[in-house]
């Protein structure tokens, strides 16, 4: 016997929870600029996020999925991520969705029941929502072969979760992407949970990343709550897919702090001292905490950043509230390019009743 | 298979079989839309199981016929993804068989797009596969599930039962803006030959053609059903019963209007299809004539379908499905109703 295939999976942390560099702090890092912009961004999602779930709570909104402590992941990603490339995420990406200029309206629309939400003012190009866990990662992949086609310098970036992992979709993607060099990036959001079920029942796997192995691509572990590690790495992997070197998979370990929705309740199947614990490796308090050991950041400036996102928060979320149902005919009328016979007597019918009903028209 | 080598003005006829007539849309759209790919298992250097993208990867490159793993869902979900980014994929499956891991991807996703993004982006994608019984082939190569797919909002279906019609509804398909299911009735892929003019005109998508026209009673059917109820309406005819014969061409949405005036006229149906009869297809096209062409029927509405069972392999495959006798004895029977 002889062996014929052998693996490694690195992994890559660049600050520690304390926001102590635990390795060389890379070329992005020495950028403040780009750092405090990532910082920026994750405050806002973090205070989107909790907007979110009180809107949900007082009636506002439907059920909602937060993305508590994945700040670090869906921002790094985003900003390794050049404006043409397309981004392909499942339901809770928020981080990576408003870097790339999805209005926190447009956000709460989806979850407050309206298609409108998914009619991006932003990333015309970027998918929606995806909710049929890992399938989005066969568009990322789809989208790929289009740039490759067509000679483009663009890549597909896909999201899904460790769950996700456990689906066909997520290894036929990663399998014709390898065997086609396709510019696309898988991104693997280890937040430890599937709804109940912890990583250990989701899978042998001592990592999500060595996943990668079977489909010949490579795959590389970071610290989802470190914004460089994610950053750099995805920034690595999209410059290889760029350069017709083929895919990556990015599994970025990090925790869902908060339940898998607002209709859950993760005490129900989780441990108090696991979240407690998963509390101190948080990815906020460690890029503060650098950024004002290196005199980027302090208090003046964290109050005014805290101010300045809760005013855009509260005017997205005024927004959202103002705006009126869509008339009852939209529920045809984006169904095909031009409406078929046959639905136009259904199409009379809603309306008909949507008004003697007391539905609104807006 | 020959493709025209003519000047691109003088449409030339060919005489062509049905999967010849597929090959021929295909090449045509290839050769006229630079954002169409052809893509799926065998259908590059081996040109298809079937034959249907024979030549095509050697006349347009790897590129825009290209052999992709062994994945139906995945085949169905990277066209999704190219077609939402400017390209008209036209993924074949090898057999109706295998579409199922497609479904995912299909309801979730091709027929949803447009309408979730409210028009921001769209799905103009030909999902093409074999499909039916009747040439004796293993399990799993012979069912007929059209109305799984009839079922799913924002999916068009179309089955062509003629060579012209496949060219002209296969071209159609491909220009459609919204995502279309193209299922080819493979027993007649290559039972008859026609002369089809190959100058990339399209036929009209959502509508019946009326194969036969008669006064007696209307027969509803579609794909290879079609030569099944062309010859017992010929052996009807010896005994004076003129049936109109209606190939309902798109299975949804389906073109209402002409089986109604047809009810109007003949006061009697008959609907013919392949598949399982619960749920089938044409039980919407009997509901349909039961709830606006009622008062037209002189006699309730038959059915002759495939049994409500596993379809079986081949030693009885003809038993199960629908045939010139059971068609002309329903026929005989709905007119003494």
């Amino acid at each position: 016997m002889e062996t014929i295939a052998d693996f490694e999976i690195q992994y890559s942390q660049f600050l520690d929870p304390a926001g102590k560099p635990s390795a060389d702090i890379p070329e992005l890092a020495r950028d403040t600029g780009k750092l405090i912009d990532m910082y920026r961004h994750m405050v806002q999602t973090r205070v989107f996020d909790t907007k979110a779930i009180n809107l949900q709570r007082t009636g506002k909104l439907g059920t909602y999925a937060s993305c508590l402590g994945h700040e670090a992941t869906h921002v790094g990603l985003a900003a390794a991520m050049q404006k043409d490339d397309v981004l392909a995420p499942s339901y809770r990406e928020y981080g990576a969705m408003l870097y790339r200029g999805v209005r926190m309206s447009e956000i709460l629309l989806y979850w407050g029941g309206d298609e409108r939400g998914s009619d991006f003012e932003g990333p015309k190009h970027d998918f929606p929502f995806c909710v049929p866990i890992a399938t989005q990662c066969l568009h990322a992949a789809g989208a790929a072969m289009a740039f490759q086609l067509r000679g483009e310098a663009r890549c597909a970036v896909s999201v899904n979760g460790d769950g996700g992992t456990s689906e066909g979709a997520f290894y036929e993607a990663m399998n014709i992407a390898g065997a086609r060099k396709l510019p696309v990036v898988f991104a693997v959001v280890n937040n430890k949970w599937a709804i109940s079920v912890p990583i250990e029942l989701q899978t042998a796997s001592k990592t999500l990343a060595q996943k990668a192995v079977a489909a010949g691509i490579p795959g590389i572990q970071v610290d989802g709550n470190d914004v460089i590690a994610v950053r750099h790495w995805v920034e690595r992997a999209l410059a290889r897919a760029r350069n017709g070197e083929g895919p990556t998979l990015v599994e970025a370990v990090t925790y869902r702090l908060s339940d898998h929705t607002t209709a859950d309740d993760a005490s129900r199947y989780r441990k108090k001292a696991e979240v407690e614990a998963a509390w101190k490796l948080e990815p906020l308090i460690r890029l503060r905490q650098y950024l004002a050991d290196i005199g980027a950041w302090n208090e003046k400036k964290e109050k005014a950043l805290l101010q300045e996102v809760a005013a855009n928060v509260d005017a997205e979320v005024q927004r959202y509230l103002n705006m009126p149902k869509q008339p009852i005919e939209a529920m045809f009328d984006y169904m095909y390019r031009d409406l078929p016979e046959f639905l136009e007597e259904q199409r009379d019918h809603a309306i008909q009743y949507g008004d003697s009903d007391g539905g609104h028209h807006g | 298979m020959r493709f025209s080598t003519a000047t691109p003005m003088v449409a030339i006829m060919v005489e062509m079989t049905l999967i010849d007539a597929v090959t021929t849309a295909l090449a045509w759209e290839l050769d006229h839309d630079p954002r169409v790919v052809v893509l799926g298992e065998d259908v590059g250097v081996n040109g298809g199981v079937f034959r249907a993208t024979a030549g095509l990867q050697a006349r347009f490159g790897a590129d825009r016929v290209q052999d992709t793993p062994l994945a139906e869902g995945m085949i169905a979900g990277v066209a999704i993804g190219m077609a939402a980014q400017g390209m008209i994929p036209v993924p074949e499956i090898q057999f109706m068989g295998f579409i199922y891991p497609t479904v995912d991807q299909l309801i979730s996703h091709a027929g949803r797009l447009r309408n979730r993004t409210r028009g921001r982006m769209s799905c103009p994608m030909v999902l093409r596969a074999p499909f039916g019984g009747g040439i004796h082939a293993p399990e799993h190569h012979s069912e007929s599930t059209e109305a799984l797919f009839a079922h799913m909002p924002g999916i068009r279906v179309v089955i062509p039962s003629s060579p012209a019609r496949a060219y002209g509804l296969l071209l159609a398909a491909i220009r459609d803006p919204d995502p279309v299911v193209f299922l080819e009735p493979k027993r007649i892929y290559r039972l008859n030959k026609q002369n089809v003019e190959d100058n990339g005109k399209a036929l009209p998508l959502d509508v019946c053609y009326t194969l036969r026209q008669g006064s007696d009673i209307t027969i509803v059917t579609w794909g290879a059903m079609t030569f099944e109820t062309l010859k017992a309406a010929d052996q009807l005819a010896k005994s004076n019963i003129s049936c109109e014969v209606i190939d309902l061409a798109t299975i949804s949405p389906i073109d209402y209007e002409t089986i109604l005036e047809s009810v109007e006229k003949t006061g009697r149906l008959v609907i013919v299809h392949e598949a399982a009869r619960s749920c089938g297809v044409g039980a919407e096209v009997a509901a349909i004539v039961a709830e606006k062409g009622l008062y037209d029927l002189k006699a309730p509405i038959r059915r002759v379908t495939g049994y409500d069972v596993v379809m079986p392999l081949f030693r009885r495959e003809m038993d199960y499905m629908p045939s010139v006798s059971k068609i002309a004895d329903a026929v005989r029977e709905t007119l003494e109703d």
